[in-house]
């Protein structure tokens, strides 16, 4: 029997899409208003999924403890009310898009030990979501 | 291939506890889950049956007949139960958001009569939830 456990946690943060490689007027035009210089803000949803057999002894795929504990030291931790283009190393270099954002938290919650990750959702708005489940064979970039 | 989900709600108590351990060994594991009198939750329960449209009905399965399937196989049996004493098919097991989403793949599955199967997705809060698959693919 194939189970999947799914956690949903908040995290607040704000962000600017701002590519230095482009000019002011490309960014404004490929970003719009997310190209503003100060950055605004967003009330995350992350949407992070497990998998593996079912303990009998707990009836468990996860100890949700210890995933809690494991997403809170990774993830919402280092991001939560943060500056994700100023406070953290992963944006020095790669815009915090809500797609790299979501990259970034499969990456390092991909060593969790208690049960297999599949896949993180992760939504910006109530209307805009992300889902990333690691490369899959021929996938050329992340 | 068509995917239909019906949405159902249920309320429902349940304890977590194995007898095998010790109650310290209980607490540790399972925390408030394990507190004697057992707590309950609003469970949210999506079934969601994948198949070809009938061109007779424009339909993949009457949703009349699913509704009456999970009224009889899911509410008559969970809702306002307490699950480890009331569901005699969880006897032995923790009931678990996941053992509870695997008992209602086997009791759904074997009744959908057209289609099949495709998900059982059950919310224990808003902010968990289980999906069970059977053994194919999602």
């Amino acid at each position: 029997m194939r189970v999947e456990l799914t956690r949903r946690y908040a995290l607040a943060a704000s962000h600017r899409l701002h590519n230095p490689k482009l000019d002011e007027a490309e960014n404004r035009r490929l970003y719009g208003k997310c190209n503003n210089p100060y950055g605004h803000g967003h009330n995350y949803f992350v949407e992070v999924t497990v998998t593996g057999p079912v303990d009998t002894a707990t009836g468990m795929v996860a100890n949700l403890d210890d995933l809690d504990r494991y997403v809170r030291q990774e993830v919402i931790e280092p991001f939560d009310h943060t500056y994700l283009n100023m406070d953290s190393e992963a944006f020095r270099e790669r815009v915090p898009t809500t797609e790299n954002f979501c990259i970034e938290i499969f990456e390092r919650l991909k060593k969790f030990p208690g049960a297999r990750l599949v896949r993180i959702r992760l939504e910006e708005t109530g209307r805009n979501s992300f889902e990333y489940a690691g490369q899959r064979n021929g996938d050329e970039d992340e | 291939m068509v995917y239909l989900t019906r949405k159902i709600e249920f309320s429902a108590a349940h304890r977590y506890h194995n007898p095998a351990f010790s109650e310290e060994e209980n607490r540790r594991v399972f925390g408030k889950c394990n507190n004697p009198n057992g707590h309950g939750h609003n469970y949210v329960l999506e079934v969601t049956v994948g198949g070809e449209t009938d061109p007779e009905t424009g339909m993949v399965l009457d949703l009349k007949e699913l509704k009456e399937i999970l009224e009889r196989e899911i509410m008559e049996r969970m809702d306002h139960r307490f699950l480890n004493y009331e569901v005699p098919e969880l006897a032995g097991q923790i009931p678990t958001c996941e053992n509870i989403a695997a008992l209602i793949w086997k009791l759904l599955e074997p009744k959908i009569s057209k289609g099949h199967l495709a998900r059982v997705r059950l919310w224990e809060s808003p902010d968990l939830y289980v999906d069970c698959y059977g053994n194919g693919q999602p």
